[in-house]
This record gives structure tokens, sequence and C-alpha cells, in this order.
């Protein structure tokens, strides 16, 4: 079953052959290949490195170039839609745009001061400053998260997981100079306050990343910065 | 409402949630001890009439709930009625007075 259409859009069985390894893309790709040449789908790399495949899978958002079918679907059904907390444009394509807008919003581009005739800022691996990047910086953009998160459905100003462990991974890095705006940016209603540590964002990242910790530690950073006076 | 004010909501309701768990256990283990004790109502006023401790203890539990609850429901009239505007806001603090009032009026029945 694959969702056609809009928002308002329904879903239309097909079938697909079975074969070894066979990922859920490759069932999208056989669609519009072989079935229905004008079932509009996004992806790229086919790899796991762009982002660009997510989809609903049997109610469950995923990276769809790297789910196998003997994962998800053990009897042989699938039912394939577009992600979830998104417009929908048509078929299994979402509009992108509010979801990294909010990583605007939440001040996610790098802001630093040094020039091409500066040295190379040193930052060691231990640091704990890195150690808290590294756990967060493999983000590839899927907006799995995203669409895994009740607080984005139940409150559409709220910036998400991925734009918030984006600004996390900035915090911590010594390089940047924009704290004070960006801890303003992530603080409240629309930001980090509202996160209920339902852990879905954490549970569904196909990165194993944990925007869950990083957004405790957006928290953990504002409050500091407010017992300062520099909020 | 600005950020800086919903921050400082934030640790009000966590500040007021600890604060609670300890208030909460405190409480429990009285019921407990009195139920299973098997003191009467007589009895139990005896021992909260006139006792500062009580009162002050109460008084605490009390104004922490006044604090704490109306911050929860915040996020759940926001989120679950889409009730954002300034009105949800007056409405809460109105609630917010009508818990402290009600829990002060309890604990001085239980004091005077």
């Amino acid at each position: 079953m694959v969702w056609r259409g809009g928002s308002d859009g329904a879903f239309q069985e097909f079938e697909v052959p079975r074969y070894a390894s066979q990922t859920v893309l490759d069932v999208v790709t056989h669609i519009q290949r072989a079935l229905d040449p004008t079932l509009a789908y996004r992806y790229a790399c086919r790899v796991g490195m762009c982002g660009t495949c997510a989809m609903t899978v049997n109610g469950v958002a995923r990276w769809t170039c790297r789910t196998h079918i003997d994962k998800v679907a053990k009897d042989g059904a699938l039912e394939i839609a577009p992600l979830r907390n998104l417009p929908v444009i048509r078929d299994l394509v979402t509009d992108m745009g509010e979801f990294f807008d909010k990583w605007a919003k939440a001040r996610g581009c790098f802001e630093g001061t040094a020039t091409r005739k500066d040295d190379f800022a040193k930052v060691t691996p231990e640091s704990p400053g890195r150690v808290q990047v590294d756990a967060a910086i493999e983000c590839i953009g899927c907006g799995v998260c995203y669409a895994s998160c009740d607080v984005v459905t139940w409150n559409p100003d709220y910036l998400g997981p991925a734009a918030l462990n984006r600004a996390w991974t900035l915090v911590n890095d010594t390089r940047d100079l924009a704290n004070a705006k960006r801890l303003r940016a992530v603080a409240g209603d629309a930001g980090c306050h509202a996160c209920h540590t339902h852990v879905s964002c954490t549970e569904r990242c196909p990165k194993h990343i944990s925007p869950t910790a990083g957004i405790a530690g957006l928290k953990r950073a504002v409050v500091k910065a407010a017992l300062r006076g520099e909020l | 409402m600005t950020f800086r004010n919903e921050t400082l909501l934030w640790m009000l309701q966590r500040a007021s949630a600890a604060v609670l768990v300890l208030c909460v256990v405190v409480h429990l283990a009285t019921m407990i001890y009195a139920i299973r004790g098997g003191l009467s109502a007589g009895e139990i006023l005896g021992r909260t009439r006139g006792s500062y401790g009580w009162l002050a203890f109460y008084s605490v539990f009390v104004l922490a709930c006044a604090v704490h609850v109306p911050i929860g429901m915040r996020a759940v009239l926001s989120e679950w009625l889409a009730w954002r505007s300034g009105s949800r806001d007056i409405a809460l603090v109105v609630f917010a007075a009508l818990l402290a009032a009600l829990g002060m009026r309890a604990v001085m029945g239980v004091f005077l």
C-alpha cells in the first residue's frame, strides 16, 4: 500500500516481487519504474548518507534505503506513506522547507570570527565539548526525528529534535561565538523547554544520535545562562 | 511571553517538582503511619492543631502545588486545546490563586 496524492490522498495497492536484501526504497523504485511512473518520491545517495529518502513505513518513520523488507514486513505487506508532521507535496514527497527553516531559527549556522589568515583552532578530541559534538554531529537531516516527535504535532512552532540537536553541537563548539543569541533562540515554548522527553527521536534516529540528550543539555545551558543573567 | 519568562516558568516547575517529591514522600509516610497506627480523627487533629511544624510543612506543600500544577496545565492547554493566547495565562493565574486559597483553607482547617 503506497500513499498517493496530497494530504487528502489515499493508499493505493501494488504487487511487487520479493528478492534477497530488498530495501523499502527498492520497492518504491520498482513501483515507479515498472508499475506506475507517476509515483513521486525522493532519494539520492541510496547508502544512508544524504537523508532524502525517509518515509513512514508501516507507521514508523525510517530511512528507506537502509531498511530491509525482512526487518519491517515479515508477512510481506508494506504500508508506505510520507513523513508525518510535514506538508505533503505529492505521494511520498514532503515539503522539508519548514523543517530546515527551523534549523535557521535555532541559529544552526556556525558563527566564528577567524579568517583564513588565522591559525587552525586547536580542539582536542578528548575535550568535553568535542565529546558532546562527536555524539551529535552525524545528523544527515533526514527528518525521521521530526516526523516521530509528538510535541511537533501538538505545537507546530516547536523547533524539533534535529534543529535543537544542531544548536547543541554549536553550543559545544569552542570556535563559535553566537551562543548567547543561540540560547535565546532555543529557550522557551517553541524551543528546548517544550520537549517532554518522550525519546521517540532518539529511538528512531537512523544514525543513533540522541537529540533527547542534546535537548537536555540545552535546557541546562539555558538555565545556567539565565542564572548568570546572560539570557 | 518572552523566552526569559518561559525559562523562568520552566525553572519554577522543576524547583517546585523537587519540593513536591519530598512533600509527597513525607505526606504518604505520615498517612500510612496514622492509618496503620489506628489514630482517630480526633487524635490526628490533636497533633496538628497549634503545630507550627505541620503548618509550615503543609503550607510549603500547598504553595508548591499552586506553582507546579498551573505551569503543567499551561503545556496541556497549549498542546491539547491549542489555547495559547494571553487569556490562557490569566485563567491559569486565577487557577493558581484558587489552588493556593483552597489548599491553605484546608491547612488552616487542621491547624486552628
